[in-house]
């Protein structure tokens, strides 16, 4: 207990530093995810083409490396210059959106053809089809794995500790500077992250109650 | 829809850009010179050596072999060569020392690289028989675990680029931007002591390096003595500025209570010191400054 009271500056800067990550983040990751999964069902080929390059390339490339290059790689291209919290977020939500992106598309893939078929039928176009048929019933049927690519992406800001982001991940080597036992420092990081994660479960259950789709 | 392509090949691009980085990271680490081989060493193996009442000790002994808690990533103080896996140093030289001492000559000398954060729980938890790798006695850490030493005294100092004629001392931070590593004292000192100055951390103080070449930041701030270290090995792109502007006494770290072991390291350091010197003078020495070896706290 004294760990955490006596070193509440790091803690608070720390874990609020990591919610900033993970909130800035998993809106960006959303909403570039759903349009990549549009682009990955779409009927034109070389859209199709694109998002699945990118899926690929993105998801199977370390986070670490993800991370990095734009921590160390991006400011030696000599575009915009940005901080490192932004270059973290810009990082983690371009992976994240890859997991978002195979997370909608197959919640696009649970829902019956013949729906399409029907929007179709009465004139809807594509984007309609989409948005007003498709999408709001995929994102139903795909709370429990979103869900999961949240927690892994809260999990995952911690990664930014290594240049200079100072969130959650940078709590332990600050405590064992200042000469705090390294183990109580870490079980507290552990129980907070545990309880944030508590919370997120609890939003899950509570939106699959709501739109548990009725079959 | 051309334009959208486009985007997606920048992106290879960029990709591409990942990976030349991280093979090109892999390739840097090695770092041509190293810091001279220890040659012969200007100590002997003890013969027939006996410490009552050390539990430390006595694990060593029913070992066969010293574990050794060091740092590998710092040049002229604990450096492992990535291509011959050998360590050298001077925390290096001063650990076999010790382990001679004990009677075990440095093929029965087992390196434990180890970083900061987990010095003080590989001592408690009995990982490693003692650690030497740039070790600040504080009183905070003594809570935790016992110092042997001091054997060496220095301070948060600067590193910078051998034509920067902006920074001279530590005075002249104001505005500029400072790396070190991640949450470290010498990082903390600057937040909480130099207010206007910029920080930056890394995991490592080579990533800091890297940056204070590639221009990310302006100087590079820890232990004089590991600055030293890496002038040392590029002495035509970096130098060291200023004198240190705080006081680091490095120790041995032993597991706390063993109270033996530490006079018995502290006696060796307090009769050894012609035996220091002559390391002193085959590491860190070779950058040119002359240092004398500080008196040992026995408390």
């Amino acid at each position: 207990m004294n760990t955490l009271l006596n070193n509440s500056d790091l803690f608070i800067t720390g874990f609020r530093n990591t919610l900033i990550l993970f909130f800035f983040a998993g809106v960006f990751a959303l909403i570039l995810g759903t349009i990549v999964a549009t682009l990955r069902v779409s009927p034109i080929p070389a859209m199709r083409a694109a998002a699945t390059l990118y899926i690929n390339v993105v998801r199977n490339t370390p986070l670490t490396l993800v991370l990095f290059f734009f921590a160390l790689g991006y400011p030696k291209l000599g575009l915009v210059e940005i901080d490192f919290m932004t270059a973290a977020t810009v990082g983690l939500s371009l992976y994240t959106a890859t997991y978002v992106a195979e997370a909608v598309r197959s919640g696009i893939n649970t829902v019956p053809v013949g729906q399409a078929e029907a929007a179709r039928a009465i004139g809807l176009t594509f984007t309609q089809t989409l948005t007003v048929v498709i999408l709001p019933q995929a994102f139903r049927a795909v709370i429990p794995p979103m869900f999961s690519v949240f927690i892994a992406l809260l999990k995952n800001t911690t990664v930014a500790a290594g240049f200079s982001v100072a969130e959650a991940g940078a709590i332990r080597s600050n405590l064992s500077e200042r000469g705090e036992p390294a183990m109580a420092g870490l079980l507290w990081v552990a129980l907070i992250f545990v309880l944030i994660v508590f919370i997120l479960s609890f939003a899950q259950r509570k939106l699959e109650k709501k739109w548990k789709v009725a079959r | 829809m051309k334009a959208f392509i486009t985007r997606r090949k920048s992106l290879l691009v960029a990709a591409s850009a990942v990976l030349a980085l991280s093979l090109s990271a892999c390739g840097g680490s090695g770092g041509g010179s190293t810091a001279p081989s220890s040659g012969s060493a200007p100590f002997t193996v003890a013969q027939n050596v006996s410490i009552t009442g050390s539990p430390t000790f006595d694990t060593i002994k029913s070992n066969g072999k010293v574990r050794i808690g060091v740092k590998q990533d710092q040049p002229g103080l604990g450096f492992k060569d990535a291509a011959t896996g050998e360590y050298s140093g001077f925390d290096i030289q001063i650990a076999q020392w010790i382990a001679a001492s004990l009677g075990f000559s440095q093929d029965k000398i087992e390196y434990k690289p180890i970083p900061s954060a987990n010095r003080e729980s590989a001592i408690t938890n009995g990982d490693i028989d003692y650690y030497v790798g740039t070790y600040s006695i504080t009183d905070k850490r003594k809570q935790l675990i016992d110092f042997a030493g001091p054997y060496f005294v220095t301070g948060q100092g600067l590193l910078v680029k051998k034509d920067n004629t902006s920074i001279n001392s530590e005075k002249d931070l104001s505005g500029k931007n400072v790396c070190s590593a991640t949450g470290s004292t010498p990082i903390q000192n600057i937040k909480a002591n130099f207010p206007s100055t910029k920080t930056t951390e890394f995991d490592t103080y080579s990533q800091c390096v890297e940056a204070l070449k590639s221009g990310q930041v302006d100087a590079v701030t820890t232990d004089q003595a590991i600055l030293l270290g890496y002038a040392a090995q590029e002495p035509d792109s970096l130098k060291v500025v200023g004198q240190p502007f705080t006081v680091e006494k490095y120790g041995v770290g032993l597991k706390k209570g063993d109270t033996a072991l530490r006079q018995f390291i502290n006696k060796m350091f307090t009769d050894g010191g012609s035996t220091w010197q002559k390391i002193y003078d085959s590491t860190l020495g070779q950058s040119g400054t002359k240092v004398t070896q500080p008196a040992v706290d026995n408390y």
